[in-house]
């Protein structure tokens, strides 16, 4: 990994991003409609919500993470009116960060055109802003922090496309950057290699409460982390998938484990919990698909995520741009719309592991400098926020569920 | 075993020397003779049936109620004994923790155990 630079944005708390978009947040499912009309046509607005009406502690959590998120420049929450979530309270959170932002409620506004009206004026309000407010800085590997997951995994996903991110972990960690791998429900049966690679003897402690938990939770609901599509594609067992999707997290030491919205203190390798914590409610869901993984990774300030797929998926993200890379050459003939990379030609032998590498760096570099990924540039967007728990000491009160 | 190379063979990947089964990073069809490569010395064998790609074929006999063993680590349990150039999936392969992946159609992965009515 050669030291190169890019043109990024300075954030209020020294952090840089590689985009500078205007975030609209909505508040309750019933404020959605309009949040995406008032988002339809404007090429640096995204738009993400929370569908429930009842204020959960790690939604709010979630969406003040990607409220102050360093790709976002600018924020609008619409609320409806009714609901506990306050459109108020994140866009003044929003404001603290250094950011430009405004909320409304649909039900003041007047209904639904009069909500777009009034939500299109803000935007035009709030982008000139933005614009006056931008700090455009030199950016290096050392300022990245990159997410990491994987979906629709088949037999090729463990041998070449997560090997090759665990490849260009070790190289970012080397330059200073953060690198960030979940999944530990894709940990199975990995305790011991999982503990083996602890920074520390805490970290070793942390790493095993966080395999213990993802294990009992997948005991408890009777449902592990491999679906129908993985089975076709070669994969046999938990046991197996895992050892393939722990390719991702690379060889470094890894610094602790992050909750969903934590961020960092140091750079390095970081393990992201996203399992629920056990509470009343018992386990509830841990990430559902992979479009609710991205985005727990995107809240830990991950400028960018890289997706490794084996049968091919076509999703893409907010906030953060989504790389695609897929280990299946046969994939990505068929999607190569989709696909950012193909790591399949390390296992035909077209490309050793270390061009690849080499090429998957380059390709990293080139969406850090603006160029839109296959997913940014389809225009896909898609995020999914829900109801969660985890054990977070600052916001322990409010509604648990 | 088969010794003679002809450059005809279809690859497959064996990851670690303590394994028992081989990944194919191409289809195969019955007959066709598989290279294994990686891990220890390379090895031919026949395939016993087809095979497709990202899935395993048995490099060595595995005995009902042994390890399947890849990545050097024990993916699965036999469920019966399987030839070496036989395809191990959920068909003879169970896992050690995951007792509902044992229920699934062994061709698509399709659960069976959810009802739709």
């Amino acid at each position: 990994m050669s030291e190169r630079s890019w043109s990024g944005y300075l954030r209020k708390d020294g952090r840089k991003g590689i985009r500078n978009i205007i975030l609209v947040i909505y508040t309750v499912e019933c404020a959605s409609f309009v949040a995406h009309q008032v988002g339809l046509g404007e090429e640096d607005v995204h738009v993400i919500g929370f569908p429930g009406c009842y204020d959960n502690a790690y939604a709010i959590r979630l969406i003040l993470s990607l409220a102050t998120h360093p790709n976002v420049g600018a924020c609008l929450a619409i609320g409806l009116g009714c609901e506990y979530t306050q459109p108020a309270k994140i866009a003044a959170a929003a404001v603290a960060s250094g950011r430009p932002s405004r909320w409304f409620y649909i039900q003041d506004a007047g209904g639904t055109r009069a909500g777009i009206d009034e939500g299109k004026a803000a935007l035009n309000a709030l982008r000139k802003e933005m614009e006056a407010k931008t700090v455009s800085v030199p950016m290096q590997w050392s300022d990245l922090t990159i997410g990491a997951e994987c979906g629709g995994s088949d037999g090729t996903s463990g041998l070449a496309g997560n090997p090759l991110v665990g490849k260009l972990y070790d190289a970012l960690v080397d330059r200073g950057g953060s690198a960030i791998f979940e999944e530990t429900v894709e940990m199975i049966g990995l305790r011991d290699i999982l503990i083996s690679r602890a920074a520390t003897p805490q970290v070793a402690l942390d790493l095993d409460a966080t395999y213990r938990k993802a294990e009992r939770y997948c005991k408890e609901v009777r449902q592990y982390s491999v679906s129908p599509g993985n089975f076709a594609g070669g994969l046999t067992t938990i046991e197996e998938k895992s050892m393939g999707a722990f390719a991702k997290g690379g060889s470094r030491s890894i610094q602790g484990v992050l909750r969903v919205a934590e961020q960092a203190l140091k750079p390095g390798l970081w393990l992201l919990d996203s399992v629920p914590d056990e509470h009343f409610m018992q386990f509830g869901y841990t990430n559902p698909n992979d479009t609710e993984g991205i985005m727990d990774l995107i809240s830990t300030g991950a400028q960018i995520v890289i997706f490794v797929t084996g049968r091919g998926s076509v999703i893409g993200s907010p906030i953060a741009p989504l790389i695609k890379v897929t280990g299946n050459s046969e994939t990505y003939e068929r999607m190569k719309e989709d696909m950012d990379f193909n790591a399949g030609t390390v296992l035909s032998g077209a490309q050793t592991m270390d061009q690849a590498v080499a090429g998957l760096i380059a390709k990293v570099a080139e969406v850090c400098s603006g160029t839109p990924s296959k997913p940014e540039a389809l225009g896909h967007r898609e995020y999914f926020l829900m109801y969660k728990h985890q054990n977070a000491p600052s916001l322990s009160s409010g509604c648990h569920a | 075993m088969i010794d003679k190379i002809d450059g005809h063979e279809k690859l497959s990947f064996r990851v670690d020397k303590a394994d028992n089964v081989a990944t194919m990073l191409c289809s195969a069809e019955v007959g066709d003779t598989i290279l294994v490569q990686g891990g220890a010395a390379a090895q031919c064998l026949k395939a016993l049936e087809g095979i497709l790609l990202g899935h395993k074929v048995a490099v060595a006999e595995i005995s009902k109620g042994d390890f399947v063993v890849k990545y050097g680590v024990r993916i699965g349990i036999a469920t019966q004994s399987i030839k070496s150039g036989e395809w191990v999936h959920l068909h003879n392969c169970r896992s050690q923790v995951d007792e509902r992946s044992g229920h699934l159609d062994h061709l698509s992965g399709a659960a069976q155990d959810t009802a739709y009515v």
